[in-house]
Order: structure tokens, then sequence, then C-alpha cells
């Protein structure tokens, strides 16, 4: 489904150079839900943004479906976010100004053949999966972590990608939301989708049926789970 | 998604309330500008009262006689008799018109003094121009061939001269330059600024002091010509040059002898702006240099100021970008949805400048700054409010969309 071959991400400022991501050959299968683990500033978000092609390697190639992406334009990059990928982000990013139903619409705005009635009636379904089909008029504002974490959900699987990239999903919240939120995620893997999510959480990442482990931007583990 | 992109617009708008006070502000005061100067342009030049007919109509106002050498000339309007030879027997015209450029004058009303402008008309200037007559009616060819001392006066000269206003005033007798004429119509007066029909009292060309009998090539006349539609003015244009051709060369005048005689018959914009480039292309150049500064400083400073703010609020949304980036909206895209905001933005600012520009304009109408001022916002001026705003929207927003698009995401997000 997506291939990283001898990926490296060098961050450059005038006076510093800084290796986030060394050599990562890395494949993720179709239906996999992996987890990505390590300590705080090991280059996990990182892997995430260059697996969802939200930030480019600095060496190496990304393949989508057996298809380089590498030299993809701008244009073309969007595309494959939009039909492909769905992302889910610690802090939510949800649109404050937007409604509920509004920032789940997002990613069908950029789908030409799809009109404003099929949007809005596909948001409602995303809302009605993730258990929040009785807040669609209110704004994030409104809503409570959990709630807000669900939006984004809905969000990220409204335009039904084969690939949803979550970076520390539960990590802003409670223990109780943060089971709720991952039960969302196995859910959808269990219809099908891909899921690659990062935590820190080893009770979470158990729970998913691969485990990749890096450390100082190297892979240093990538192990296959078995669910109890 | 046009909604969703004025939905937030909205919202952002509604954020902070300075900023936004401050953007509209600035919007507003410089449209308002642009409106009352487009609508002031547009009472110059455009199909007004009384010269409803300019659309169609062409201007002779000036002869320029030159030597062979080109080193000196003589220029102006010209004699009532070059007119009739050339330009009454225009056949392709509908009508065509002589008029002297308004002359000034005094009148008495008692003891008080009045000054005032005069002109001396042929009879078609009334069939050229639409005036409203408030009383009796024009003077027509048979008082004109018998010479009579009549006149038609504005209701402006009736306030002034006539002090009982309750009674018709055709009939009754009016002094100007100690001749005595009788009042046969009184007219809704024309503005200053339209300058072929303004005069305060019109006359027949043949009363005294006219000097329509003048034997010279120039004079002090002037002829509108109307042409049966806007399209037939090449048509005019070309057998007047072709009449123009016909001039008898070379000349003398008052010991003046020339070679070439130049005389434009144009439409009213053309004919108005070659007062400003008789110097040749050098004036051009400076005139056009002029108008572009000065459409630069009413609409580029403002819009620098503008991308400066329009700058700040749309970094201030940068995770809105980088979301909309994640979730496939393209660079492209991007840049429509911060342009369509912005001239939403605009227009907003458009609406406030729309109600500034009415009230400013009906201030100038009843100020009396210009007599008989009809500024209006009509179609063309609404138009161009519209370009205006357009524009002004681009020119704000495409440099801030610009430099937002090129965010990457990741950095869109952390922040």
């Amino acid at each position: 489904m997506i291939s990283l071959t001898n990926i490296e991400k060098v961050y450059r400022t005038s006076t510093i150079e800084t290796l986030a991501l060394n050599n990562i050959n890395l494949h993720i299968g179709q239906g996999e839900f992996a987890s990505i683990m390590g300590p705080s500033g090991c280059g996990k978000s990182t892997l995430l943004n260059i697996i969802g092609l939200l930030d480019a390697p600095s060496k190496g190639s990304i393949s989508v479906g057996g298809q380089p992406v590498t030299s993809y334009s701008d244009q073309e990059m969007a595309r494959l976010r939009n039909q492909r990928l769905g992302f889910i982000f610690q802090s939510f990013h949800l649109i404050n100004d937007l409604s509920v139903l509004d920032n789940v619409e997002i990613p069908l705005l950029y789908r030409k053949q799809i009109s404003a009635a099929q949007r809005r009636q596909m948001a409602q379904e995303a809302l009605e999966r993730v258990g929040l089909s009785n807040r669609v008029k209110h704004f994030p504002k409104q809503l409570s972590g959990g709630q807000k974490q669900r939006v984004a959900i809905a969000r990220a699987i409204v335009g039904r990608p084969e690939i949803i990239l979550a970076d520390e999903p539960t990590g802003n919240l409670d223990s109780v939301m943060g089971n709720e939120i991952l039960s969302i995620l196995q859910g959808l893997n269990n219809d099908g989708a891909t899921i690659v999510m990062v935590t820190h959480d080893e009770a979470m990442a158990k729970k998913t049926h691969r485990l990749i482990r890096l450390f100082d931007g190297t892979m240093v583990g990538d192990t296959t789970l078995t669910l109890c | 998604m046009l909604a969703n992109y004025i939905k937030i617009a909205w919202k952002v708008l509604l954020r902070h309330p300075f900023y936004t006070f401050i953007t509209l502000f600035g919007i507003s005061l410089t449209l308002t500008v642009l409106m009352v100067l487009t609508s002031f342009i547009d009472h110059l030049v455009g199909s007004h009262y009384p010269e409803t007919n300019r659309n169609r109509s062409l201007y002779i106002e000036k002869m320029v006689l030159r030597d062979s050498s080109r080193s000196s000339q003589n220029s102006g309007p010209m004699s009532f008799k070059f007119l009739t030879q050339y330009a009454k027997t225009l056949k392709t015209a509908e009508k065509v018109t002589i008029t002297s450029f308004f002359r000034t004058s005094n009148a008495y009303a008692g003891a008080q003094k009045i000054k005032l402008n005069t002109k001396y008309t042929d009879a078609a200037f009334w069939e050229v121009m639409n005036f409203t007559f408030l009383e009796g009616k024009p003077y027509n060819e048979q008082n004109i061939r018998n010479g009579e001392l009549v006149a038609v006066i504005t209701d402006d000269f009736r306030r002034q001269y006539f002090s009982d206003l309750s009674e018709p005033v055709v009939g009754k007798d009016i002094e100007v330059e100690s001749i005595h004429y009788k009042v046969i119509g009184v007219v809704k007066g024309s503005p200053p600024t339209r300058i072929f029909s303004y005069a305060d009292i019109y006359f027949p060309y043949t009363v005294p002091k006219s000097n329509y009998e003048q034997d010279d090539i120039m004079g002090g006349y002037v002829a509108v010509v109307l042409a049966n539609k806007a399209s037939d003015r090449k048509a005019v244009q070309e057998e007047f040059q072709d009449k123009i051709r016909r001039i008898p060369l070379p000349g003398n005048r008052n010991g003046f002898k020339y070679d070439i005689a130049e005389v434009g018959c144009a439409p009213y914009v053309e004919s108005m702006l070659s007062i400003f480039m008789e110097g040749g292309p050098q004036v051009k150049v400076i005139f056009y240099s002029v108008i572009a500064f000065l459409m630069f400083m009413l609409m580029g400073l403002p819009a620098i100021n503008l991308v400066n703010v329009n700058v700040s609020r749309i970094m201030e949304r940068s995770s809105e970008i980088g979301i909309r980036k994640a979730f496939g909206a393209p660079i492209r895209t991007l840049l429509m949805q911060f342009i369509v905001e912005n001239i939403f933005i605009t227009f907003i600012g458009g609406t406030i400048a729309l109600v500034l520009t009415l009230i400013t304009i009906y201030l100038i109408n009843q100020s009396g700054w210009i007599a008989y001022a009809d500024l209006t916002i009509n179609l063309n001026v609404f138009l161009v409010s519209i370009g205006v705003c357009l524009l002004f929207g681009l020119l704000s927003g495409v440099a801030p969309a610009l430099r937002m698009s090129k965010l990457s995401i990741v950095e869109a997000l952390k922040s």
C-alpha cells in the first residue's frame, strides 16, 4: 500500500543540521493497523508526516499503491491526499469558525464531482458513525476534547480514504475517552481501513497489529502483534 | 465551496472587530473617493441633461491654422459663416447646431447687478439639446429670420431677475447690455460644466453683438453635429474632413499666412481631451503619467496598506491553511479562497462606500458648488464601482494569498 525506501529527513538551519530520520525502509500493507512508538523527539511525527505526504523527505522515495509519488506536483499530491488519505491530529485541528458539519465536509470540498447535497449527506453519515449526529450545528468550542477528536475522525473518514494516519489521537484525552477513540479506530480497521497511528502509550500500541519502534530517527523494531 | 469561503470570511471579520473596522474604514473611504470621482467624471462626460444626445454627437470646437513650417499657428473657435458653409451642410448628419461659447454679460434687476452668461444659437440648438421648457417655447427659424429680440432664460436667471415668481414671465421684458429682449421661454438650466449648453440667457444669433456676420474663417462659434445613431458618427467625420480638405489654401488671416487648416470633429471626450493633447506626444505622456500617478495614489497606496493588514490576518489562520492543505486543497484552490474572501470583504466595504457616496453626492448636489449639479450613481457609475471593488480586492488580496499558500503544511499545522 505505502512503501518508504531509504528515507532520510534532515532539518537545516544556518548553524545546525539535525538528522530526524535515518535510512527508514517500511512497507505498510492494506488493512494493517500499525502503531509507531518511541521517546519524544525520536522522529515519530516526522515519519507519519512523510507517510502522509504532508512533508517531503530529504532523501529516499515513497510509493503509494506501487506508484512512486516523490516527484508529484502540488496538484497531484493534493489529489492523492484528498482521495486516499485521512488525518487525525493530537490537537484535533478543527476550524473554530466552522460548524461541526462544515468541518467534516472539508475534504469533500476539494472533490469537484460531489454536489453540496451529497457532501452534506456524507458528512452526516460520518458523524453518525462516530456518534455525533446530534452535534452537527455545534462549533468546536462547544465540544469536549473527546467530542472534538470524534469530529476529527469523522472528517478523516468522510471521503472514505484507504489509509488513516493518526498522530497521537488520544494524547490530549483521558483514558476513558482515549479507549473510546481507539475502539472507533479499531472499528474502522475492521471495516477495511489501513491505519497508522503514532502513540507513546504502550497499552494503546499493543491493541494494534504491528508495532514499529523508533529511536533517534532510526527504526529499531518492527513487531507483528498477536491480539488477545 | 463559495458559501464555505464566505462563511469563513464573515467569521474572520467578526473575530477581530478593531481590525475589521480599520480594514473596512480604509476600503470604504478609498472606494467612496473613487466612486465620487467616477460619478463626477460621468457628470462631466456622460450623456446628461440637456446634452442627452452626447453619445451620438460630434463636436467641432476648434480650428488650428498653421504655416508650412509649423512654427506659428492660430487656433480657436470658428466664425458663424465658416460653420454654416462646412458643418451646416453635412449630408450624413441628422441635425447640426451652431452656437457661441458662453460670454459674460451684466443685467440689472432694479439697482441690483446680475452677472450672467449669454449664448447665441440657431434654432436647431433646441433640437440637438434636450432642454426642459418650464414656460413658453424656443425661438424658431421665423424669429431668427425676422431678427426678433427674443430670449430664452433659465429658471435660475428668472429667480434673480423677476421679483414676482407667481406670474409667468413669458412676454415680459428683460434688459441686457442696454438692449431690451422679450422672454420667449424659460428652461431648466444646464450646469456650467456642460460648456456647449450652459448659459443663463440664450439669444437667436441674429440679435445685435452676436458677430454672426463676421467675415473671417475664425470667430466665436462652435458646432454640435447630431448623427442619426452613434455608429453613423464615423461617416459624418469622414464627410466633414472631406470638406475641410477643400478649404482654399494657402490663406491669409489678418496678416497671418497659413498653409494648413485643421478642424476636429470628434466625440465629446476626445474633443475635450484634445485640449490636453495639444502639445504633442510629450504632453500626452505627461497627461497619462499624471492620471496613472493619481490612480496609484488613490488605489495603490491604500491597497498596499491593506496588503499588510491582510498578511497579518491570513497568517493568523495558518493552522486552517495547514488543515485545508492536508485534506487535499491545492495551492491554486487556496489562492482562490483567499482572493474570494478578500473580494467579499471589499464588496462589504463597497456597499458602505455606496451609501457614503450617495450621501456625498447628495451634499454636492445640494451645496450649490456646481450650479444645476446632477451627480448620480447610474448604471455606468455602478458598473465602474463594481469593477473598482474587484480590482481593489485583487490588488490587496493576491500578495497575502500567495505568501500564505507557500507555507509548508507541517509548519502551518504547528502554528
